[in-house]
């Protein structure tokens, strides 16, 4: 019977990761070189801690799907990441970032992990910039930060509009001085098919070579799945188009529990959607709410007349805007945090007053910026952004404001994992946006990367080490072991009852179906009925595809159709685990919203006598309803309240 | 040492050092040429001929000219070979668009090549004659060198004779203007490969190696015209 | 304004890497010119799956311009007729209709082709792994901000730091060379105070790498400037030189 423990240090929370640190057991040099470590995943979290084990002299093995480490999708966050180092002189502290982000999380993260990540957040920057991280400065030398959304302090460091990219080029660079030294051994265009199990620990995995088609079995003392978040169970998402949650799946299926699946976040700020071959959808960054204005006409005739092209918005009057967050929250205005301000989007433009020609859009304005600040620094600041939107909407943002509407942008839920990022599955960690910790119902923006940074750097070097330390006396297995050759007997057959469908749709024409079920029903906005109804789509879309699912190509061969066919298989299952997750949790929180759950202004109301608890999904069997499990949430520092931005 | 001119940008140091060092020389000998010019009968021309034959530094020089060319020669076909291989034997069937690229930066080795074809037109014209098997045309002549009444070459009959030929002049026009192009290059591109350049100094060599490309291709070819022009009889 | 044209697409097909390729024709009508290319070859893809054919197999990720991963040489050119973008952000109205559009994959020898229009390029991460990074170890570092950098350096680091490694420097050089790649990332580390340490040994490991996998010699055309699609400058080549040239000096 799995038993949930998440395993929080004793002491005051200030001191939890001290103590942890100062008892945790340590594994000498000697025996470090004996010691195999997995790492599948090469963005943030995934690069920093396998480059973090290969500098300590373990021996690492590390996995991507992409051709290089570097094209992780952590590479196109852009706005920042944050740290309490209070440079500004602003105000902040390690409580205070640790208490914005619980809040900013509507109460349902576990505080000694959110404290665990405000503390590390300073080493982190200082690691970054002795990387060479560009990070923008001020005219003195010293570091620049910026505010976003959810914070009333600046506290954010960034590199351009490009703050994922140099930080994964940095966590890049040290993983390839590894690779170089010989400590770590990459192994890119390579999946992560299945893990292997021996004595009911996790030793090792399976993997697809993508050029080749063949599958390989690696062995590891211990595993780290660092594969990033399930958003493009949507289809249309901010993530990358291979992004995907199978490794997570995989994990599930062999007893690690999925937490919280259906805390999905919805960004404000992303590039409207324009026609329904629209592949992916594009953000723009949460910075932008620094200096832009959101709004929309406050006549809807002026909403109509825009929609039909008959009027520009610059020809709107400044007292037929309707500023609404600014209205509504008057206290922290644009930079509301991004569960907030996306419902507020969806809101007028349900109530009528969107623009675009699908009246799915609202406005991001920069004129009152441009003409207090001037349009070079307006260009300093976001110039890369507006490049990026012109190109993609042909429409100048100095001149004309933009058009936004929220998108799915990034998962809180994911694999359960206890304070040191173990699984319920002994020997498998998790790191980055594929755990669920931290973010509780939602995320704030520049904290991802903090997080993929503090789990990969700073918290896997120690806790992994912890466990290892009771394994150097397990010799290195050869994957001629039964086990091995299980696993990788199952993958095969798995792609092979892919391979002989033989049906009659392409993946992404499913893939899309399941996109719609999930964006209407399991979206921004959700109730019981929907869901209800949602789940019984999801069931019958999976019918459809393990009958009428079309791969050309073979198996073994480059086949990017059966690679995609294989994640939607687990998107599927995902969505379907995400709607039942979202169909228990009746209440309102963060980026869950559900309909019957809200106050009377309609912002989120939560239930915390009920659903103070991390839902932990176990999986039961093929086609067999999982099981809940609960990690209650103690609240020791932080009090519970309704949030308010106004 | 070796393992730096092995490296690429080794190599490249040395066509640009043997660049710039060929640069100089066509300085000088642009100047000297000019003297063609000076309508005395060759008299100015001769006496700086002469002094360029008597003075012991430009025999050293000489020599150094000679390795200067070799090498640029031969790195620039090395280099080329070994461009063409790491280019890779596939081609682009839709071409190369790129625009802003200019045509001289894509023809370094065309334009070497037919520089290189004028070149030994070029010393089997003067040098060979006027340092190995002589002509009758150098017979010594009396000039004024600084008040003193010297005997030297009549390096100047050899020349006027030599353009008194339409197709010598219209070859010389043809390598004069080939070399303009090569120098359009060369002449920034020797700066930014020994790392002297940057975002401002980039368009100021271009600008200053136009100049200089102008100058060079335009000397060398006026000067055969108005020879072949004006100066014959 | 929603247009829509109608097009004929020459894509290059190789079933493998030592496979002999050839051009496939193909149309395609009623493309957006809002939508992107690469929308347009999933459109293709689609058509050919529902034809039973293989799709085209090519390299994209993030479809947003900053992961490096999408290539393709398309009418002539890297990432296609427009400026400063890369292949994910061109769009369809870049064309017009009833137009020939030839699609093909990077050609160097430093870049083999593996299927269709995807190329290896793991010779970068090789160049990187030669010494492209500040050899530090995960902790025990000073404060951010113990060593103030001036915003010029600063922003200039950032803006050779811009580089996404996608390879069209070299896809558009005619001597297959990879030192925009190179010198971009020597130059980030050389104008930080934190790179500068290493900077010799940097450039020599760095530059001794990319010749060993043959990648050619630079011949400052400056075609990869005006390809790059972040606008990496041929300054930063120059920079690579000085730092080669004054390494190998004090050896």
């Amino acid at each position: 019977m799995v038993k949930i423990d998440a395993k929080i240090p004793e002491g005051p929370i200030a001191q939890k990761w001290e103590n942890y640190k100062a008892n945790q057991k340590l594994v000498n040099p000697a025996n470090k070189r004996k010691l195999d470590i997995i790492v599948v995943g090469t963005g943030l979290a995934g690069a920093s801690a396998a480059a973090s084990f290969g500098e300590m002299g373990f021996n690492v093995k590390v996995f991507t799907i992409q051709d290089s480490p570097r094209r992780a999708h952590s590479i196109a966050a852009q706005g920042g990441i944050n740290a309490a180092k209070n440079y500004p002189n602003d105000g902040d502290s390690i409580y205070r970032l640790f208490y914005d982000t619980v809040k900013g999380g509507d109460y349902r993260a576990r505080e000694a992990n959110v404290h665990r990540l405000a503390e590390v957040s300073n080493s982190i920057i200082d690691q970054c910039v002795a990387q060479g991280v560009p990070f923008a400065r001020e005219y003195g030398g010293l570091l620049d930060n910026r505010s976003f959304g959810g914070a009333q302090v600046s506290r954010t460091f960034y590199a351009k509009g490009q703050t994922g990219q140099q930080l994964l080029l940095g966590a890049y660079q040290a993983l390839m001085r590894q690779v170089n030294a010989g400590s770590v051994k990459l192994h890119t265009r390579n999946e992560m098919v299945e893990i292997v199990m021996v004595d009911g620990k996790a030793r090792g995995i399976i993997s697809r070579n993508l050029v080749t088609g063949k599958l390989e079995r690696h062995f590891g003392h211990a595993v780290v799945l660092a594969t990033g978040g399930y958003g493009n169970t949507f289809f249309l998402s901010t993530n990358a188009m291979g992004s995907n949650g199978s490794a997570a799946w995989k994990a599930y299926k062999k007893g690690a529990m999925f937490a919280n699946p259906c805390f999905a976040q919805i960004h404000p700020t992303c590039i409207p959607v324009h026609g329904e071959f629209q592949s992916k959808l594009t953000l723009m960054s949460e910075s932008l709410r620094n200096d832009g204005r959101i709004w929309v006409p406050k006549k809807k005739e002026d909403a109509e007349a825009i929609r039909a092209g008959k009027l520009k918005p610059t020809e709107i009057a400044e007292e037929d805007r309707d500023y609404y967050l600014e209205r509504r929250y008057p206290a922290f205005g644009n930079l509301v945090p991004r569960d907030v301000a996306s419902r507020a989007a969806k809101e007028r433009c349900d109530a009528g007053f969107g623009v675009g020609t699908t009246g799915l859009a609202v406005y991001l304005d920069f004129k009152s910026s441009i003409e207090r600040l001037g349009r070079d620094a307006i260009e300093a600041r976001y110039g890369n952004l507006f490049q990026m939107y012109e190109k993609i909407v042909d429409d100048n943002p100095y001149e004309t404001p933009m058009m936004i509407y929220p998108a799915i942008h990034y998962t809180m839920g994911g694999i359960w994992v206890d304070y040191e990022l173990q699984t319920t599955v002994p020997g498998l960690f998790s790191a980055g946006e594929a755990n669920f910790s931290d973010h509780g119902a939602n995320r704030l923006g520049a904290s991802a990367l903090m997080q993929g940074l503090a789990d990969g750097y700073f918290v896997l070097p120690y806790t992994v080490q912890n466990y290892l330390a009771d394994d150097i006396a397990t010799p290195r297995m050869t994957t001629e072991e039964k086990e091995f050759e299980e696993a990788e007997k199952a993958a095969k057959s798995h792609f092979e009852k892919l391979m002989d469908i033989k049906g009659n749709r392409s993946v992404d024409s499913i893939h899309k179906e399941l996109g719609l079920v999930m964006w209407d029903f399991v979206g921004m906005a959700r109730n019981k009925e929907g869901l209800e109804q949602a789940i019984e789509k999801i069931q019958a879309i999976k019918k459809e595809f393990w009958s009428n699912v079309r791969i050309p190509g073979s198996e073994e061969d480059m086949n990017v159709e059966l690679e995609k066919a294989a994640r939607l298989a687990d998107f599927i299952e995902i969505g379907e685990l995400m709607a039942r997750d979202a169909l228990h949790r009746e209440e309102s929180c963060g980026g869950h919203f559900r309909e019957e759950y809200q106050t009377e202004e309609g912002e989120a109301l939560r239930q915390d006598d009920k659903f103070a608890y991390t839902g932990c999904w176990l999986f039961k069997g093929e086609d067999q309803e999982p099981e809940l499990h609960k990690e209650e949430l103690k609240f020791e520092v932080v009090k519970l309240v309704q949030r308010n931005y106004k | 040492m070796s393992s730096t001119l092995g490296s690429s940008i080794g190599k490249k140091l040395l066509m640009s050092l043997s660049g710039l060092f060929l640069i100089m020389f066509l300085l000088v000998h642009l100047t000297v040429n000019s003297f063609l010019l000076i309508p005395d009968g060759g008299e100015f021309f001769n006496a700086g001929a002469h002094f360029m034959a008597t003075t012991p530094a430009i025999r050293v020089i000489e020599p150094l000219l000679a390795i200067g060319f070799l090498i640029h020669i031969l790195y620039g076909i090395k280099l080329t070979l070994e461009n063409r291989k790491a280019r890779g034997s596939a081609r682009y069937a839709s071409g190369k668009k790129t625009t802003g690229v200019t045509w001289a930066s894509q023809n370094m080795l065309v334009l070497g090549i037919t520089i290189g074809a004028f070149l030994v037109l070029h010393i089997a014209h003067f040098w060979v004659k006027m340092k190995l098997t002589g002509d009758p045309l150098l017979e010594h002549t009396t000039i004024t060198i600084g008040g003193v009444e010297t005997e030297v070459e009549n390096a100047y009959a050899l020349v006027n004779h030599t353009f008194s030929y339409l197709w010598i002049v219209i070859v010389y026009v043809v390598a004069a203007v080939g070399l303009a192009i090569h120098l359009s290059h060369g002449f920034w591109s020797a700066f930014q490969t020994i790392g002297f350049s940057n975002q401002i100094w980039r368009k100021r060599l271009t600008v200053l190696g136009n100049i200089f490309a102008f100058v060079i291709g335009f000397g060398f070819s006026i000067i055969p015209v108005l020879q072949y022009l004006f100066y014959q009889g | 304004m929603e247009n829509s044209i109608n097009i004929k697409l020459k894509v290059w097909r190789q079933a493998g890497p030592k496979a002999k390729g050839r051009f496939e024709t193909y149309e395609l009508s009623n493309i957006s010119t809002d939508s992107s290319f690469l929308e347009m070859l999933d459109i293709l893809n689609e058509q050919l799956i529902n034809k039973g054919e293989e799709p085209v197999a090519f390299d994209h990720d993030c479809r947003e311009g900053i992961c490096g991963m999408c290539s393709l040489y398309i009418n002539g050119r890297p990432h296609g007729p427009d400026d400063d973008v890369t292949t994910c952000q061109l769009h369809m109205r870049k064309f017009k209709d009833g137009q020939t559009i030839t699609i093909e994959p990077w050609r160097s020898a430093g870049f083999p082709v593996i299927k269709d229009l995807i190329v290896d390029r793991t010779a970068f991460d090789q160049i990187i792994a030669a010494g492209g990074y500040v050899s530090v170890n995960t902790g025990g570092i000073p404060d951010a901000n113990a060593i103030p950098i001036p915003k010029p350096d600063a922003d200039e680091a950032m803006d050779a730091a811009s580089c996404i490694g996608c390879g069209a420097c070299v896809a558009a050089c005619k001597n297959g060379s990879a030192m925009l790649f190179v010198s971009a990332k020597v130059s980030q580390m050389a104008l930080l105070p934190q790179g500068r340490v290493e900077g010799a040994r940097r450039a020599k490991n760095m530059v001794a790498k990319m010749d060993e996998l043959g990648f050619g010699n630079c011949t400052n055309t400056g075609a990869c400037e005006v390809e790059c699609p972040k606008g990496i400058s041929l300054a930063n080549i120059a920079r690579l030189n000085r730092e080669f040239l004054k390494a190998k000096a004090q050896d």
